[in-house]
C-alpha cells in the first residue's frame, strides 16, 4: 500500500493530468458533479453523492451518434466513432472518487452496454477509463448500499483509495491501476495499511447502524415476479408522483435512452438521449403506449430495478443503494419507501 | 405543531366518516420524521399514517386537477401560500371548485433538510421541532440549529399568514409575519452587467439535468400535455443540451407562466440542482409590477390580470423599461 498526505494531493492530480483526462467531484455553482479537473478547482472528495453518478462519463445525457450529410442526390454518413476512439486512444482518462456504489452501478451498465451486441459507443470511452475508487468513511441515512453486498469500506476499481484527515492512501488492483501507480509513485511513500484496517472498522460500525441496513430483498424473485406486478399497493405507492425524471436521471443505474433525428442546414444529427420511464411518451411506439398512467410507469421503474433486471442477470439488482432518489424526489418517494412496502424489514 | 396536527387528523376523520368527503390530501409518514409525502387518505385506516410538521414543505393545491374530477368531494389541507395557487388553478379553470373542501392550516415556516445537512451534518435520524430551536440527531452526534437558517428557500421570504380561500380552517397559534424581502435578489441581479448576468444564469442553468421537475411540481404548468413532450408538436426536445437548457427552456417556461405564477416557490425547492429558478419568475412579478401596479396572482379566483387585459392606458413595455421607442 502507497500513501501521499492530504495537502499534496493536488500535486496527484497535476502529475495525472499531464498525460490523462482527470474527471472528479468537483463543486461548480454550489453542486458537486464530476467535473475535469483544473489549478483552481473546487475538489469535494468527501461528497458521498455528487447529483448526477459518474454514468455520465460513459453514457452521456445526450450525444450524438451519426450526421448525415445531404449534398445534391448523396448523402454522406459521417460516424462520430472514429473521431472519439481516436480522442480515447490520444487521452485515456481518470474518474477519481468513485464511491463504492457508483462503481458498482458501472458494473450494472457493463451488463447492458458491453453484452452482444456492443454499445460501441459506451465501449470507447469505458475502455479509456481508468477508475479510481474511494472508501467511505461518513455514510448517511439514505446509504443502504450493504443491502445489496457492497462494501463501502472497500470498494472495487483499478485502485482503491482511501482518506483520512493526513493521508490518501493507495492500492492498485488491476493492470490499469497499476500502470496509473507507475505514472505517479514517486509522489507516493509505502505505509497505511493499519490506518486503512482502522478506518474500515470505523466505517463498518456506522454501516451496521444506518436505518436502512436491514431491508429485506428476499421477496424480490423472478418466480414471484405476477404476484409483484398485480400488488394492489402500487396505486397508493404512486399517487404523488409527480412523473418528472429527476429519479431516474440521478440513478447511477438508470440506463434507458431515446435516439432521435435533429434536421439542421447542413443535414441530419442523428442523437440519443436519457429517456425516463416516468415520462408519458416513454416507449411510445406506433401502436400507442404500453404504459399509459403514472402508476405503470412507476411500477416499470422499481420492477425492472428489483425483478426484471436482476432475472437477467442472475440475481444481480441494478439498484446500488446509493441513496440519491431518497434525497431528491420532489414529493419524497423513493425505492426504499418500494422495498419497505412489498419486501419489508428484516427485523420486523 | 402537535396540537395542529391532532386537530387536522381529528378533522379529517371525521370528514370521512361522516362521508362528507371522499378522500382528504395532506401528507403522510415517510421513513423518517423530515420526508413526509403527498398522499390522498380516503379512509379512516389510512388515515394512521397522517403526519403534519415543519417538512410538509410541499405545495398540495396541483393534486386537485385530477382529484377534483373524482366521484366525490376532495378535502385539502391548504397553507397560507398555497392557496394563492389553488386561486389560480380556479380561475384557469383547471379545478372544479365545487368539488372541494378547502381546510385552511396553521404554518410556521417549513423546514429544508438538505440546508441541515449544508451545516456538515449527516445521517440525521431524528429532527425535533420546539418553537424556534430545531434540534437535528444523527449517528454522529446531536446539533441544536436556529430555524430561521434552516427555512426552506421559499419561508425565507413568506406571503403571510392570510389565506386567500377557505371553507375552514385550523390555526391554532399566531403565525409569523410576512417576510417581505421577495425582490431582493433580483434587485441584485439587476444591479449586475448584462455579461455578469448572462454568466451567472450560464453558470446556473448548465447544472440542468432537465428532469423537468420544475415545471411538473409547477401549479402554473398545468398544460394537459406539454408542448416539449409532444412527439407530434415538432419540437419535443428531451435532450439535454447545453444551449437549450441554458438559453431558452427555463426562460420560456418562466414566460408562459408569467403573469399567472405566484411564486409559490416550489420549482426552486424541487430542483435536485438547486437551480434558483424562482428569480426568474420574480423578476417578471417585479417587472409587472411595476409597469402595471402591484399584482399578486393567485389574490382572488376571478377577475382581469395585466397580461391578459387591455387599456389603452397600457403602457409600452419597451419604453417603459429603458428601451428605445420602435
Amino acid at each position: 500500500m502507497l500513501k501521499i498526505a492530504k495537502e499534496r494531493l493536488n500535486e496527484l492530480y497535476a502529475k495525472i493530468n499531464e498525460t490523462m483526462g482527470l474527471f472528479m467531484p468537483i463543486k461548480k455553482a454550489g453542486e458537486v458533479n464530476y467535473h475535469v479537473w483544473g489549478e483552481g478547482k473546487e475538489v469535494s472528495l468527501e461528497t458521498l453523492k455528487t447529483v448526477k453518478s459518474p454514468k455520465n462519463m460513459f453514457f452521456p445525457q445526450t450525444e450524438n451518434m451519426m450526421k448525415f450529410k445531404t449534398e445534391g442526390k448523396n448523402i454522406e454518413i459521417v460516424d462520430v466513432r472514429e473521431k472519439l476512439a481516436a480522442a480515447a486512444e490520444d487521452k485515456p482518462f481518470v474518474m477519481f472518487g468513485v464511491k463504492a456504489c457508483d462503481y458498482k452501478a458501472i458494473e450494472v451498465l457493463d451488463k447492458v452496454f458491453l453484452a452482444e451486441p456492443v454499445d460501441t459507443y459506451y465501449q470507447i470511452r469505458r475502455n479509456a477509463a481508468t477508475i479510481v475508487t474511494l472508501a467511505c468513511s461518513k455514510p448517511e441515512e439514505s446509504c443502504f448500499c450493504s443491502v445489496f453486498g457492497i462494501d463501502a469500506t472497500a470498494p472495487q476499481g483499478d485502485v482503491t483509495t482511501w482518506l483520512d484527515e493526513n493521508y490518501l492512501y493507495w492500492q492498485a488492483n488491476t493492470e490499469k491501476g497499476e500502470n496509473l501507480t507507475k505514472l505517479v509513485e514517486t509522489l507516493f511513500e509505502k505505509g497505511g495499511e493499519a490506518e486503512v484496517e482502522t478506518q474500515k472498522a470505523n466505517t463498518q460500525a456506522i454501516l451496521e447502524k444506518l436505518p436502512f441496513a436491514n431491508l429485506d430483498l428476499s421477496r424480490f424473485k423472478p418466480e414471484n415476479l405476477n404476484e409483484l406486478f398485480d400488488d394492489t399497493r402500487w396505486e397508493e405507492m404512486s399517487e404523488a408522483c409527480l412523473g418528472c425524471g429527476t429519479c431516474t436521471f440521478v440513478c447511477p443505474t438508470c440506463q434507458c435512452f431515446d435516439i432521435r433525428d435533429f434536421k439542421t442546414n447542413e443535414g441530419v444529427i442523428r442523437y440519443r438521449c436519457w429517456d425516463s420511464c416516468m415520462y408519458s411518451d416513454f416507449t411510445l411506439m406506433a401502436h400507442g403506449n404500453s404504459h399509459t398512467t403514472q402508476m405503470q410507469r412507476f411500477r416499470q421503474r422499481f420492477m425492472h430495478k428489483l425483478v426484471y433486471y436482476p432475472s437477467q442477470n442472475d440475481g444481480l439488482y441494478s439498484c446500488v443503494g446509493c441513496g440519491r432518489c431518497v434525497n431528491k424526489c420532489p414529493q419524497r418517494l423513493n425505492i426504499v419507501k418500494v422495498i419497505k412496502t412489498l419486501g419489508g424489514n428484516k427485523n420486523d | 405543531m402537535k396540537d395542529v396536527e391532532l386537530k387536522m387528523l381529528e378533522r379529517a376523520k371525521q370528514l370521512l366518516e361522516s362521508g362528507e368527503v371522499a378522500r382528504v390530501i395532506g401528507w403522510k409518514k415517510g421513513e423518517f420524521y423530515f420526508d413526509p409525502a403527498p398522499a390522498s387518505f380516503e379512509t379512516v385506516e389510512e388515515l394512521g399514517d397522517f403526519v403534519y410538521n415543519g417538512f410538509c414543505g410541499a405545495n398540495l393545491s396541483k393534486y386537485l386537477i385530477q382529484a377534483s374530477k373524482k366521484e366525490g368531494k376532495t378535502a385539502i389541507f391548504l397553507k397560507p401560500c398555497d392557496s394563492y395557487s389553488f386561486n389560480q388553478l380556479v380561475k384557469e379553470h383547471r379545478i372544479v371548485r365545487e368539488n372541494i373542501h378547502v381546510i385552511a392550516i396553521e404554518c410556521q415556516g417549513k423546514l429544508d433538510i438538505e440546508k441541515i445537512k449544508a451545516q456538515g451534518i449527516s445521517a440525521v435520524t431524528e429532527v425535533e421541532e420546539e418553537g424556534e430551536s430545531v434540534t437535528v440527531s444523527s449517528l454522529y452526534g446531536e446539533t441544536k440549529l436556529n430555524k430561521a437558517e434552516i427555512l426552506l428557500g421559499k419561508c425565507a421570504s413568506c406571503k403571510g399568514k392570510t389565506h386567500q380561500v377557505k371553507d375552514e380552517e385550523i390555526i391554532l397559534h399566531e403565525m409569523p409575519a410576512p417576510i417581505n424581502n421577495r425582490f431582493d435578489e433580483v434587485a441584485k441581479l439587476e444591479a449586475m452587467t448584462e455579461d455578469e448576468r448572462f454568466a451567472f444564469w450560464r453558470e446556473q442553468l448548465q447544472k440542468c439535468i432537465r428532469c423537468n421537475a420544475c415545471r411538473n411540481v409547477c401549479p402554473a404548468c398545468s398544460c394537459v400535455k406539454c408542448v416539449f413532450d409532444n412527439p407530434a408538436s415538432g419540437i419535443e426536445a428531451k435532450a439535454n443540451d447545453d444551449k437549450f437548457e441554458e438559453q431558452l427552456f427555463h426562460i420560456i417556461r418562466a414566460f408562459h407562466v408569467a403573469g399567472r405564477c405566484t411564486d409559490c416557490g416550489e420549482c426552486s425547492r424541487v430542483c435536485p440542482q438547486n437551480i434558483p429558478l424562482h428569480l426568474l419568475n420574480r423578476k417578471f412579478i417585479k417587472d409587472i409590477d411595476g409597469l402595471y401596479g402591484e399584482f399578486q396572482a393567485g389574490e382572488t379566483d376571478n377577475g382581469k390580470t395585466p397580461l391578459t387585459s387591455y387599456t389603452e392606458s397600457d403602457v409600452e413595455p419597451n419604453n417603459a423599461l429603458g428601451g428605445e421607442a420602435k
